[in-house]
């Protein structure tokens, strides 16, 4: 295994909507160029989780966040971080595919205007260049100019991949992006993941445990709002050391 | 036949005799307005002044009247209600504040219209001094328009699923640009429905212009801002109850009833063309 280099910290986040407390004292390490995946049942704050990481839930009213994320030993969370530059570093692919209603040229060039990018053959190239890397290319180079919504489920989320790719993130987390797809869309994205990790890092929810043995190289098991355990995903999904991670990921309850 | 279907029957059949019964009412009413006043409409009703205490002539400072006040609602109450309503919708805390703000506004869109005029009164005439004018009727019927645009445009603005938002965001986009670029240009044929229709419901209002501008009558076109105007609603009015010889005017009346009609058709068919074209641009 090469040498681990640390991208993403998280120290003793907690997490309240209102008086509820839905992250409790979480510790995370996300591994540069690795694929971490975060797992459990339906409710247990994965999601909440991961949209701390590029403070999306900033937006939500309401809400109070303690303890740190670092980015590069740089905490997110300080009053003097501009959480759009912080956003643009940390790219987010959604649970369901939410392709904005324009062209699918004009979705992945999207990123690029809005922080400021004018040349027209500079957008084209990067278009293409993202659109090849999110392995859609082949598929929609000639019909550029269609609304996104023409294409099929599993072609909008490769299209999300492609947009969160143009404006060059050096994370990408991944919010369940599989769950609302067909399988055979699913092991495209699979596939696709494990080409990104070459040169992005990567953090994905997901419900699905299979799904995170194949893609993943740790993995964390939270319950509960609460972090279970969190290791190398070999080591999860045959010697787990927690009692609940083992009766998960053998199926008796979830 | 079952009971369940007997019941699902009568049900459909009566609220197909509901719409029938409403449609009717609708055609005959305009059949009534149609029948009696196509007879005066000609070009000279609609391009010349009233002549002989208004026994004759047109309605054209009416007219004109009408379209220029609608124009002064319009520059106050457009942006200022959209505006309004982005940022309730957008920007600020759903705290209590804004539930009781948003409360406000839906009630005062419930308010009689006549209590906006004597508000308008009040306000422009007195306090602000604009005089019974152009200005003032049109800034009244501003503020009688204002609670549905605000509301017709938030409702816009809901139907605009979170995610453009936040995808928006997740690229690195600022509020304002997520706005601006990803929520705006779709919810803006709403928007801009809502608010002629709102604009077309002010163009046949009475009671607030009655005391801040509109006049009884008036030979010529106002030149400026603060002149009083004709408008059709009022003039409606008068010749339907407050000239002297009703029975003789009669069918100027309903003339007048007949363009005020059109025009308010007309603005509303114009919203329809605008959400028409704006959708099927953002399709392509």
């Amino acid at each position: 295994m090469r040498e681990l280099k640390e991208k993403i910290e998280v120290r003793n986040l907690n997490f309240y909507y209102g008086e509820n407390q839905a992250l409790k004292n979480i510790n995370i390490i996300c591994q540069a160029n690795l694929v971490t995946a975060i797992i459990g049942p339906s409710g247990c704050g994965k999601s909440t989780f991961i949209r701390t990481l590029n403070r999306m839930n900033d937006v939500i009213l309401g809400v109070r966040i303690e303890g740190e994320v670092l980015l590069d030993s740089k905490n997110i969370y300080l009053p003097t971080v501009d959480e759009v530059e912080i956003r643009r570093r940390i790219g987010m692919v959604f649970q369901k595919p939410n392709p904005f209603p324009k062209s699918i040229f004009d979705n992945v060039a999207y990123g690029l205007r809005i922080n400021g990018l004018k040349s027209k053959s500079k957008i084209e190239e990067i278009v293409e260049k993202s659109l090849i890397n999110a392995a859609l290319w082949d598929e929609v180079k000639d019909r550029l100019k269609e609304n996104a919504f023409t294409l099929s489920g599993g072609q909008q989320q490769r299209l999300c991949i492609a947009r969160s790719l143009a404006v060059e993130p050096e994370v990408i987390l991944f919010d369940e992006p599989c769950s609302a797809i067909d399988p055979i869309a699913t092991g495209k994205i699979e596939d696709l993941i494990q080409t990104l990790k070459i040169n992005y890092t990567v953090v994905i929810v997901t419900h699905n445990m299979q799904q995170a043995a194949r893609v993943s190289d740790f993995t964390a098991f939270m319950m509960l709002g609460e972090l279970i355990e969190f290791d190398n995903t070999d080591k999860i999904f045959t010697y787990p050391s927690n009692k609940l991670t083992e009766d998960y990921i053998t199926g008796r309850f979830g | 036949m079952n009971r369940k279907k007997i019941v699902e029957f009568a049900g459909f059949f009566l609220l197909r005799v509901c719409l029938y019964i409403v449609f009717a009412v609708l055609l005959l009413f305009l059949y009534d307005i149609g029948s009696k006043g196509a007879g005066s409409i000609s070009w000279e009703f609609l391009t010349k002044a009233p002549r002989r205490g208004m026994t004759e002539g047109g309605i054209f400072p009416a007219i004109m009247g009408t379209f220029l006040v609608t124009i002064v609602t319009a520059l106050l109450a457009v942006p200022l209600g959209m505006f309004a309503a982005i940022y309730l919708n957008e920007y600020a805390k759903q705290t209590r504040l804004t539930r009781v703000i948003r409360l406000s506004i839906r009630n005062l869109s419930g308010v009689p219209s006549i209590v906006y005029g004597l508000f308008g009164v009040i306000l422009f005439v007195n306090i602000l001094n604009c005089g019974t004018s152009i200005l003032s009727a049109g800034l009244t019927l501003g503020l009688l328009t204002l609670p549905w645009t605000i509301t017709a445009s938030e409702e816009a603005l809901k139907t605009i699923p979170n995610s453009y938002r936040e995808g928006a965001l997740a690229l690195g986009a600022t509020k304002w640009q997520s706005i601006r670029t990803n929520v705006l240009p779709y919810a803006l044929p709403g928007m801009l429905t809502g608010t002629v229709l709102g604009l077309a419901r002010a163009a046949g209002e009475t009671a607030p212009i009655m005391f801040t501008g509109a006049a009884f009558y008036l030979p010529f076109l106002p030149k400026s801002l603060s002149d009083q105007f004709m408008a059709l609603p009022y003039h409606l009015y008068v010749m339907a109850t407050q000239h002297h010889n009703i029975s003789l005017v009669r069918p100027l009346a309903y003339g007048t009833a007949l363009v005020l009609i059109a025009l308010v058709l007309g603005m509303n068919m114009v919203a329809v063309i605008i959400r028409y074209r704006l959708r099927r641009k953002r399709r392509e």
